[in-house]
């Protein structure tokens, strides 16, 4: 498929240390500090979200106090979103874009350098709002008003870290954009670009579309609170119902930023452990498109429940199935590329079919909960959870996992301990799945969710699940373990890693160089 | 800058990319807050969101009065925190026709010991009722003013529609009462809150 001349340049002069990371305009060192912010951010937002079940493990108030429990449950949601899955992507995509069209870096690696370094400063700001007096932010990461124009130092705290984060997604996002269409090797057209660079380009432009209605959103919460508008408040003449629409214009393509890329990264990955071509690939650009394109007409899908009149509720019920059939293009796709390939198993692969399987339960919960009638039943229960976790830790988290095994090789030049990898999938789907499955149950048995105690009948659900969330939080402790043994050490990676896989990146040598396509690649 | 690349896109390409992308993100920024009075402008075009009426009197023709059903309308009301006030309706239900202006009277008292600026925002149920039920009079039009210990009687003139629906026999008429001190001077509330519920929890 390609060809690529590499020329490789390590004799350059570097600062060490500190300063090399301080400082640098690589994409590659860009992209494994994502991944490692993201890495961090997962473990932390994982410790909380293991609060949250220790409490739910039995029914009563045991080991924190419901002010605390709702602090954990909206920083979990808002690490994870904000801290690992987002930050995780543009990981791969720092990394793995610019080799994927045959370009030098990013095309503007300053401004990539600066969106980066954004991040820990919004998350040190984000996280040290626990510590304030009153607590960090206990309103759940959609933040509604009126309750998050009540809080404390918390909530302002909060919106400057989502300022942060949003103007460091922006850049990424215009990065991106500009190397896709800018820095492209010779040849190299848009339509044959690998499925992972169109996943991002769209994600990139929703990315640049609703960021700023968040900065929005968030902008009004802080002059409500502090200047006297009332965009918010009735006795002003707000509506506390604006704020939910506002944020769920963002919230809702901000559901399809966080799991676009891993469907690109799942659409690189089966066809290389099924050894052909991925079936569909103009069909799969163009779902991709239609799924971003309806993303921005289904929000109100979220408020059901606001007492929204009935032609409003029937046009959100339908543009919202209407989504299901873009993305069952993409499912078929995936199953047909596997249909009578020549299919091994290792770990990559792993990750992949189970993000077909697992996102597809949730895709199907979320239909469930896209009926408006049947709605009004699981709004705010404990199948809404179910429901959200499937799509995003099937979906998105897992898929980062099997993308990291893929690529691994690639990025450290070592193989990965195969079988421990396959350790740590299986303990993970099957962790995930003992976790989250049994809250379905207790949502469509009437738990609500956010509520730190409940009654006495959901208990045996709830035991299973935090005890499911143990065994998954522990077994990322493997995934850390297996990721530093091959930075460190392993059997040496061949250029190419898997068996004759497709893409510019496996035309360079592994690890690969610091410096790659300085010139381009001839593209056939 | 160390590891300069070299910039394979012509950089001017580069700029101009760059230049639209930018004006994308301020303009959805400034979508960002244009949804607000957008929704209120399609709400109003459409009837949607429970907004009630505001009719003019004179365009109301005894002729228009169904004298073939009786509608039941009740009054709740309630003051939202931060706002000292006692605030009931005077009768608890009435039988009204379709098409006849009636009145009802709610009472407000400010148990404070100072002059407290107060909004109402009202809210039918149901729903679908919102578009039919008319005020040709309301306290709700404007801010209310109540002194030290000052008790007032609050009209409220209305007309339930003929084009009600049939199967709607009771309409409710509620009223949550904010205080407005901190926005005292500002235009009034053009759109309905979205009930007592959500409006008990404004601080």
């Amino acid at each position: 498929m390609a060809t690529a001349e590499v020329a490789s340049h390590e004799g350059h002069h570097h600062p060490t240390g500190i300063m090399r990371w301080l400082t640098t305009t690589n994409h590659k060192d860009i992209g494994t500090l994502y991944l490692c912010f993201s890495l961090t951010m997962f473990l932390i937002g994982g410790f909380m979200a293991l609060v949250v079940r220790a409490e739910l493990f039995q029914p009563g108030l045991q080991i924190v106090d419901p002010h605390f429990f709702n602090q954990m449950t909206t920083m979990h949601a808002l690490i994870m979103v904000f801290g690992a899955i987002m930050p995780g992507f543009v990981g791969f995509a720092n990394w793995m874009i610019p080799m994927m069209v045959g370009a030098p870096d990013m095309a503007l690696p300053r401004l990539n350098n600066w969106s980066f370094w954004i991040l820990p400063f919004a998350f040190t700001m984000l996280l040290s709002s626990l510590f304030v007096p009153g607590g960090g932010p206990a309103a759940g990461w959609t933040l509604y008003a009126p309750l998050t124009i009540q809080g404390g130092m918390s909530v302002d705290m909060t919106i400057f870290a989502i300022h942060m984060m949003g103007i460091s997604s922006i850049l990424g996002a215009i990065n991106i954009i500009v190397t896709i269409f800018n820095m492209r090797a010779p040849g190299m057209s848009l339509m044959k670009m690998p499925l992972f660079v169109w996943t991002w380009l769209i994600t990139a432009f929703l990315l640049i579309a609703v960021m700023p209605v968040l900065a929005g959103a968030v902008t009004m919460l802080l002059t409500d609170r502090h200047f006297g508008t009332a965009f918010f408040d009735p006795a002003g003449g707000g509506d506390p119902v604006m704020f939910q629409h506002i944020f769920w214009f963002f919230g809702h393509p901000e559901v399809y930023i966080m799991i676009l890329p891993a469907f690109g990264i799942i659409s690189e990955i089966i066809p290389t452990f099924s050894r052909k071509p991925l079936f569909g690939y103009t069909t799969m650009v163009l779902a991709t498109a239609c799924i971003a394109f309806l993303s921005f007409v289904v929000w109100a899908h979220h408020m059901f429940t606001v007492g929204m009149p009935l032609a409003g509720e029937l046009f959100f019920m339908y543009s919202t199935m209407l989504i299901a059939v873009p993305t069952g293009v993409k499912v078929f796709n995936w199953v047909s590329t596997m249909w009578r390939g020549a299919l091994t198993f290792e770990t990559p692969m792993l990750f992949a079919v189970a993000v077909v399987f697992l996102f597809t339960i949730g895709g199907f919960s979320g239909l469930m909960l896209a009926i408006t009638p049947a709605d009004f039943q699981y709004h705010d229960t404990y199948f809404v959870v179910a429901h959200f976790h499937y799509v995003l830790f099937s979906g998105a988290a897992m898929a980062m996992m099997g993308g990291a095994y893929y690529w691994l090789p690639k990025w450290t030049g070592h193989m990965y301990d195969e079988k421990l990898g396959k350790i740590h999938f299986w303990l993970t789907t099957i962790f995930f799945n003992v976790t989250f499955f049994p809250q379905h149950f207790l949502g469509l048995a009437g738990m609500p969710r956010r509520i730190p105690d409940y009654a006495l009948q959901f208990t045996e659900f709830n035991v299973i699940s935090s005890l499911g969330a143990f065994g998954l939080g522990l077994s990322q402790l493997l995934f850390v373990y297996i990721i530093v043994k091959c930075v460190r050490s392993g059997v040496r990676a061949t250029d190419e890693v898997w068996e004759r896989p497709r893409g510019l990146e496996w035309t360079v040598p592994s690890p690969a160089p610091y410096h790659t396509f300085e010139t381009p690649p001839k593209v056939i | 800058m160390i590891d300069e690349p070299t910039v394979r896109g012509d950089s001017r390409a580069n700029r101009r990319l760059i230049a639209r992308l930018v004006l994308l993100v301020f303009a959805m920024f400034g979508f960002g807050f244009a949804l607000v009075p957008l929704y209120d402008v399609f709400c109003e075009i459409t009837g949607l969101n429970g907004k009630t009426g505001i009719a003019d009197a004179r365009s109301i023709r005894a002729a228009d009065v169904d004298t073939s059903r009786m509608v039941t309308v009740e009054f709740t009301g309630n003051t939202a925190n931060g706002l000292p006030w006692e605030f009931r309706p005077q009768v608890s239900s009435m039988q009204v026709r379709p098409g006849e202006v009636a009145a009802a009277v709610y009472i407000a008292r400010n148990t404070a010991g100072r002059p407290i600026v107060g909004r109402a925002i009202p809210s039918v149920t149901p729903g679908k009722a919102a578009a039919h039920f008319k005020k040709t009079e309301c306290f709700c039009f404007t801010e209310q003013t109540l002194q030290a210990g000052e008790t007032k009687a609050m009209p409220v003139r209305f007309v339930v529609e003929h084009d009600l629906p049939r199967d709607i026999r009771t309409v409710t008429l509620s009223y949550a009462f904010f205080n407005a001190e901190a926005y005292a001077g500002t235009p009034p509330a053009g759109r309905s809150a979205t009930g007592p519920d959500t409006a008990k929890n404004t601080n």
